[in-house]
């Protein structure tokens, strides 16, 4: 079995692999597989799986793309995720991949399922309209009629009919894919120095863009080593990192605040991932429905979905209070409506619970990382020194 | 250019109504009155005056905050309150305006809000704006409407049935349970027979461009023609009489020959007919307008007066399929629609209006309107080989007007439409 560090490093290669070389020649090897590319945040996977599919997450280039036309498509006060995935687009990135879902979380997003349209870019470029209706009769019903309008494009594709068996089994797939991923970051909450946050996040990346079956079996394999007892703890604060749910922050950033003195113990860096928080059950006759069930009851919150009498700021607590964490770090897109409109509410519930934070923007390609490490390291202190007077 | 404008009635009609509506506004209290507030892009105006209840669209007070020169304190002040400089701006003189007392354009404090009705078409910053005000007026309820996208270009059965059992379910109980009123289909119906008439005229009011010289222009003064309908007036009496005043006196322009009115009085010689997409500057409007008219440029059409609603297509309010109807009316309103649909429609405009070029003004505020401008622009530009130009400003932040900015840009682009002129003839 390969160790930890073998683990990291291939998921590393894997995750910001921007030819997606492992889904196109997952592909290759069947007439009747599809790739279906989608943009943050969460999309449900398995009815895609479940089709002869897989789903590639798509979360732009990141520092890794140069843009060289995408500026040409954005004005400079739009933020930078949409650009590199227009240029990933036009420099042929995408390439046997089949259509593209865009889940309803900004109009950003929504735009450019329409930019995918204007320019041909695949089969079809469906945007996904996520109910912010939570009835079952009503919200349910509408995400239901979503889900159909995916498969049967894909159908038009490869003619293959969704079963429920098949569905079902990939529900358990993705079962089994969100317990490990949640046992992951439990480890880490207690012994947050036996795998770092860059580790963490290469790691859960990677599922974003292999089949579901490699990736449970690479998670299973780091979280037999890191149920060992690795590495030394040191004298860092606890943080749950918040407002990076979409465009991605550089590697470096996540190192950074590393570095500056934190243990990162919950971000929602990969949070369509872990969004539905609970395991759906597989074993129904309708397992569409129990898709949509947990969709509306149990997702995770995000600024990309309305409150319904359950405030974001509330949830945020509870977690951070669940994690064990020292404070919170906002670190949200630069021009990120969604993230960026929150700021307030959280910097005010905090500030009511005693919750220390600090806020941050950053963009997916900024190089410079001084003043967030200053920024951070005076955070961290500032709250060790708190700890030692009180 | 003639030196005087003369108020005609249709003004006058308009100055009543709006003066009449924020003063029931300050008298809630006597009258007992609830307020709603709501947005204007898919607002469902009908329903709430059917329960008698008044419109509050935080939307109108951002921009008229922004005429008033007052945006850019309430600006500072919602980022004072922790809001990002990066964000919508209107959001934020809203919100700026709310903690610096809510006094409305005409003096008189707005009264809080009973209801919010998040009926968020076409806009996600919508939910944010209002999660916002949720934290601010706390305990008000919310009544929420998702209005499915036109993804496909289309409106299916399926998005009609989704939103009617919205309404049913959860905005009409609200409304009952706020105002103290059952729900009243008759005169909802009564309502929308209004409605349609309304909508009939201002089709007619927009149609009139096609004469040249246009005796309108479809931006600058398109937005004041469509301020009762985005205040709430559809479905009143008093809009339909406004917009026959208004329709009587365009047609009277139009048998004279005459161009448009403009601040500066009558606009004589029309040199360019321009579409604009993109929503107007507020801050420095009239700056802003004076541009276009001292160079004799005309908008013939523009997206902008469509965002409470597209009448062009053919769609009216209709008193036979109430709840259908209201929600086929919020899917259609214009940043509802997908970026071929926009583009088409805009393409059919610069053809059908005649218009000599196509503008973009791009609005740092405003992604639904901004993301995917660029493109729909070159995708014009190469279907119809119209000439394009592009600037950019936004709604109430007076940082982001600059006026020798936008002044040399459309400088340049009204040279290569003189250009083009002279190459046609
Ligand atoms: S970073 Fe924010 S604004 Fe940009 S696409 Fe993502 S959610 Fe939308
Ligand atoms: S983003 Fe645009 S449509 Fe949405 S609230 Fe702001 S200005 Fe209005």
């Amino acid at each position: 079995m390969p160790n930890l560090k073998e683990l990291a490093d291939k998921c590393e290669n894997l995750a910001f692999d921007l030819n997606f070389t492992e889904a196109k020649s997952w592909k290759a090897k069947d007439s009747k597989r599809v790739v279906i590319g989608y943009m943050p945040v969460y999309f449900p996977r398995e009815i895609i799986h479940a089709v002869n599919g897989l789903a590639v997450g798509i979360l732009g280039g990141g520092d890794r793309k140069q843009i060289v036309v995408g500026d040409a498509y954005y004005q400079s006060y739009i933020c930078h995720i949409p650009r590199g995935i227009i240029e990933m687009a036009l420099s042929g990135h995408f390439t046997g991949f089949d259509g593209f879902v865009f889940p309803s979380i900004c109009d950003v997003i929504r735009n450019l399922s329409g930019m995918f349209q204007m320019s041909k870019i695949g089969q079809f470029a469906k945007y996904m309209d996520f109910p912010q209706d939570f009835n079952p009769e009503i919200g349910g019903k509408f995400y239901i009629q979503e889900m159909d309008s995916v498969l049967s494009k894909i159908k038009e594709i490869n003619g293959v009919e969704l079963t429920v068996e098949n569905l079902n089994r990939s529900i358990g797939l993705y079962n089994k894919n969100r317990k490990l991923i949640e046992r992951i970051y439990d480890i880490r909450q207690a012994y947050p120095w036996r795998l770092s946050a860059v580790d963490t996040y290469h790691i859960i990346r990677a599922g974003m863009v292999i089949p579901v079956e490699e990736h449970n079996e690479i998670l299973e394999q780091v979280i037999e080593e890191i149920s060992k007892e690795i590495g030394d703890p040191m004298d860092k604060i606890k943080v749950v990192v918040t407002g990076a749910f979409c465009e991605q922050p550089p590697v470096s950033l996540i190192r950074t605040i590393e570095l500056a003195g934190c243990y990162v113990v919950d971000d929602d860096f990969m949070l369509g991932s872990r969004w539905l928080q609970t395991q759906v059950d597989n074993t129904t006759d309708n397992p569409k429905l129990a898709l949509s069930d947990a969709y509306l009851n149990y997702s995770a919150f995000s600024s990309s979905v309305y409150d319904v009498g359950n405030p974001k700021s509330k949830r945020l607590i509870e977690l951070v209070k669940r994690r064990k964490a020292d404070g919170i770090i906002f670190a949200a897109p630069s021009f990120c409506d969604p993230a960026l409109l929150d700021k307030p509410i959280y910097n005010q519930e905090c500030d009511k619970a005693g919750i220390r934070y600090i806020n941050f923007q950053y963009h997916e390609n900024i190089g410079q990382f001084k003043v967030i490490k200053e920024q951070v390291g005076a955070f961290s202190d500032s709250i060790k020194l708190w700890y030692v007077e009180a | 250019m003639s030196d005087t404008v003369k108020k005609e009635k249709s003004m006058i009609l308009q100055k009543e109504m709006i003066g009449g509506l924020f003063k029931e506004l300050g008298n809630t209290k006597e009258s007992g009155k609830k307020v709603v507030y709501t947005f204007v892009p898919g607002n469902l105006s009908e329903l709430i005056r059917s329960f008698d209840m008044l419109p509050v669209y935080p939307e109108i007070n951002a921009l008229q905050s922004g005429m008033r020169k007052m945006s850019g304190d309430y600006i500072k002040e919602a980022e004072k309150w922790g809001h990002s400089e990066d964000v919508c701006t209107y959001v934020k003189c809203d919100i700026g305006m709310m903690l610096k007392g809510n006094i409305g354009p005409t003096g008189e404090k707005i009264p809080d809000p009973d209801l919010l009705l998040l009926s968020y078409t076409g806009c996600f910053t919508f939910l944010k704006w209002f999660e916002n005000l949720e934290h601010l007026y706390p305990g008000v309820p919310v009544a929420l409407i998702h209005t499915p996208y036109q993804e496909n270009g289309e409106i299916t059965a399926e998005m009609t049935d989704y939103m009617v059992k919205q309404l049913k379910n959860d905005v009409i109980p609200k409304m009952e349970k706020v105002s103290g009123q059952k729900f009243n289909p008759d005169k909802l119906k009564t309502i929308l027979q209004h409605s349609a008439d309304t909508e009939d005229l201002i089709a007619k009011i927009f149609d009139t461009t096609k004469n040249v010289p246009s005796p309108i222009d479809a931006y600058f003064a398109g937005v004041y023609y469509i301020g009762p309908i985005n205040i709430g007036f559809r479905g009143t009496p008093e809009a339909t009489e406004y917009y026959k005043e208004l329709y009587k006196e365009i047609l009277e322009r139009v048998r004279l020959g005459l161009g448009p009115v403009t601040p500066e009085g009558e606009m004589e010689e029309e040199k360019y007919r321009l579409v604009v997409e993109g929503p107007p500057n507020w801050t420095s409007f009239r700056e802003f307008w004076k541009l276009f008219y001292d160079m004799g440029a005309v908008i013939v059409s523009s997206s902008y007066t469509r965002v409470g609603g597209v009448y062009k297509n053919g769609f009216r309010h209709a008193p036979e399929r109430l709840l259908e109807s209201l929600s086929e009316y919020c899917m259609g309103c214009y940043t509802n629609l997908n970026l071929n649909q926009r583009g088409d429609l805009l393409g059919e405009e610069i053809q059908e209006y005649k218009a000599d070029g196509f503008l973009v003004n791009s609005i740092k505020s405003c992604n639904s309107f901004s993301a995917g401008q660029l493109l729909i622009m070159r995708t014009l530009e190469d279907k119809l080989e119209v000439p394009v130009g592009f600037i950019e400003s936004d709604l109430v932040d007076p940082r982001y007007f600059s006026y020798s900015n936008i002044k040399n840009r459309l400088e340049s682009f009204f040279q290569m439409l003189e250009q083009r002129k002279i190459m046609v003839d």
